[in-house]
């Protein structure tokens, strides 16, 4: 008779006493990607899992989430769910969140496939597994969510087409991109620990508590069903750090270029979402700002505190974060304002009431520099002479945002740096992305950049119609002004039948 | 240094050399001090282009939109060409004026702040 085990015999018999020791191919040839980056690992079965979850428990977890997770889906739209958001301006910041976001979580799914594949230790392989069959269910959900909004808002319609094509969603795809294109130890560093451990809880948390603020229960509820998951992410992210900072010394500087590197991809990436929680939430949750300081200068800086005994210390350029906390929301903002006739979202100008708030959270920056220029907009614009940039903007080659964030220590003036590489010249937007770039410029003169490519002729023409043509977007619906959009127009011709009949109105299918 | 890359001797393609632009060549120029256009601008001319054709025509259709336009003086304008002080001779081509693929220009107005003094 069988005595049930307990947790950790039960981890060791459905993890460990899966794997065996190959007697007839060599290891080197079964996980060739182990020796190039040159990170050294003596001991595999020193890898700690500190959730000790199983195959078979993750399976009863995860599917007990998702039938509670459609159920609520399905009550969404049956109810017209988006209805009830704050208002139509809110799902601008969800198209590019959901844009932006599901194909990446898509990328992690086949990342963690490939770097599961490669680690030879079986608590690595279980752990990278779960995470990427996790990251599946993540974008699955997201893909339910944009399906719906799809059907009333516009900008939804080819996600999967747009990652590829679309000048502003090739920031996070570049992002992921190089990830995936690293070794599977730079990679798990980069998105498990720098992006899941350091940074997601400047995604998930003021952009889920934002869906929540704005009513839009779609999102909170992927939200809350990808949670559990990332606590897991997260403490694989720190699992990985501390083993290979405690397998060889070696390791140290290896992993510590990794993380400034990560840390400042991640940062310039989550400029979009700092943006999107300071001028996309008609309800505001709290500024970039006040998360940045409790997310990373509070949170992140005990982190680093901790991780000191290894060698390992905060990321080179952090300091230029905490200056940049007070500018890049406005700047990016600013960016898309500029160029919101070539996007498939809506930009506009904060109202008077959002004026006064981002004065009262940016006391340091906001009425000095911001406001004059968001208040001539706005001036224009209710003038009719809405501005439009009409030039293409110069890129960073590594980050790939357009070149809109100042000097540290003079916010009126953009930061320049160059490199000159085998006969080209680069240039970047700051310290922090020249030095990503320095250090492999053999990959990054590679990067696809989407101004470059459209001078080069190669993104459908010369004009935005055409080139919007070639991103699957609908001129004159998806882009410009929210103002002038078909999605306002719906909104208050749907919020008037609403005002008038008891029934919100049913489109769906 | 070179990439840690699991081929040896692994060499990447330059994606934005000059000869894939078809005969122009792609430059940045940034006007100083106003940020309402949020970023560098980048334009791709031929390299015998005039530079008065920048002055005269494509610089106008960038930035003309700004208030300040008003108060560019070409014959006062401050230049810099990739971060070195630069004296432009308006009938020369983009070549002739040094201007090469990738190059930076920066210019400043003298007396045009931006929007209510801000640098916007």
């Amino acid at each position: 008779m069988s005595r049930k085990l307990n947790l950790r015999e039960r981890y060791q018999r459905m993890t460990r006493d899966l794997a065996w020791e190959p007697s007839y191919q060599s290891k080197s040839d079964i996980y060739p990607q182990m020796e190039f980056e040159g990170i050294k690992i003596e001991d595999w079965d020193k890898w700690e899992d500190p959730f000790r979850l199983t195959m078979d428990s993750y399976w009863k977890y995860q599917a007990e989430k998702e039938r509670k997770l459609y159920s609520i889906i399905d009550a969404f739209a049956q109810n017209n769910g988006h209805m009830n958001v704050t208002d139509a301006r809110y799902v601008n910041a969800l198209k590019l969140f959901l844009t932006g976001v599901s194909p990446l979580e898509y990328a992690a799914h086949r990342g963690f496939a490939m770097v599961g594949r490669q680690f030879p230790g079986a608590g690595a392989q279980v752990a990278c597994q779960m995470q990427s069959i996790d990251e599946l269910r993540h974008v699955q959900t997201q893909i339910h969510t944009i399906s719906h909004y799809n059907k009333y808002f516009n900008g939804f319609h080819d996600f999967r087409h747009m990652h590829d094509r679309v000048w502003y969603l090739s920031v996070p795809k570049s992002f992921f991109d190089d990830a995936m294109s690293a070794g599977p130890f730079e990679f798990i560093t980069a998105i498990s620990f720098s992006f899941e451990y350091v940074l997601t809880n400047l995604l998930f948390m003021p952009f889920m508590s934002g869906a929540a603020f704005n009513g839009d229960m779609a999102t909170v509820t992927f939200g809350f069903s990808a949670q559990s998951d990332e606590s897991r992410h997260m403490t694989l992210g720190l699992e990985v750090i501390k083993f290979m900072a405690e397998q060889h010394p070696d390791n140290i500087p290896i992993i510590q270029g990794w993380i400034d590197k990560w840390f400042w991809r991640g940062y310039r990436l989550l400029t979009l979402v700092g943006m999107m929680m300071d001028y996309m939430l008609p309800k505001k949750v709290m500024s970039w700002r006040e998360a940045w300081e409790i997310y990373f200068e509070q949170n992140g800086g005990a982190l680093f505190e901790d991780l000191a005994r290894y060698g390992l210390r905060m990321p080179k350029y952090w300091e230029q974060t905490i200056e940049g906390k007070d500018h890049i929301t406005h700047q990016a903002w600013g960016i898309f304002y500029n160029y919101t006739h070539a996007a498939a979202f809506h930009t506009w100008m904060p109202d008077n009431e959002e004026m006064d708030w981002l004065s009262a959270k940016y006391p340091d920056s906001f009425d000095q520099y911001y406001r004059p220029r968001f208040e001539h907009w706005r001036e224009q614009a209710e003038a009719g002479n809405r501005f439009y940039n009409p030039t293409l903007p110069m890129l960073c080659q590594t980050c790939q945002i357009p070149m809109g964030f100042t000097e540290p220590g003079d916010p009126t003036t953009i930061g320049f740096r160059a490199s000159d590489f085998e006969g080209n010249r680069y240039h970047f937007c700051s310290d922090g992305c020249k030095d990503i770039f320095d250090n492999e410029p053999q990959k990054f003169c590679q990067a696809w950049m989407p101004v470059h490519q459209i001078y080069q002729g190669n993104c459908g023409g010369a004009t935005v119609p055409e080139v919007l043509d070639w991103y699957h977007l609908n001129f004159g619906v998806d882009n410009f002004d929210y103002e002038q959009s078909p999605d306002k127009k719906n909104w208050d011709k749907w919020k008037g039948q609403a005002a008038e009949e008891p029934e919100a109105p049913d489109e769906a299918a | 240094m070179a990439v840690k890359a699991i081929t040896p001797d692994y060499k990447g393609e330059a994606l934005d050399g000059v000869d894939k632009f078809h005969g122009n060549i792609m430059f940045h120029v940034n006007w100083e001090k106003h940020l309402m256009f949020c970023a560098p601008v980048a334009f791709a001319m031929p390299p015998d282009a005039p530079f008065s054709t920048l002055l005269e025509e494509t610089l106008p259709t960038a930035y003309g939109y700004h208030p300040d336009w008003q108060k560019v003086d070409w014959s006062k304008v401050e230049w810099t060409l990739d971060h070195e002080p630069f004296d432009p001779k308006p009938d020369a081509s983009l070549e002739d004026n040094g201007i090469v693929h990738r190059s930076l220009l920066r210019f400043t107005v003298p007396g045009a702040e931006g929007i209510a003094g801000s640098g916007s």
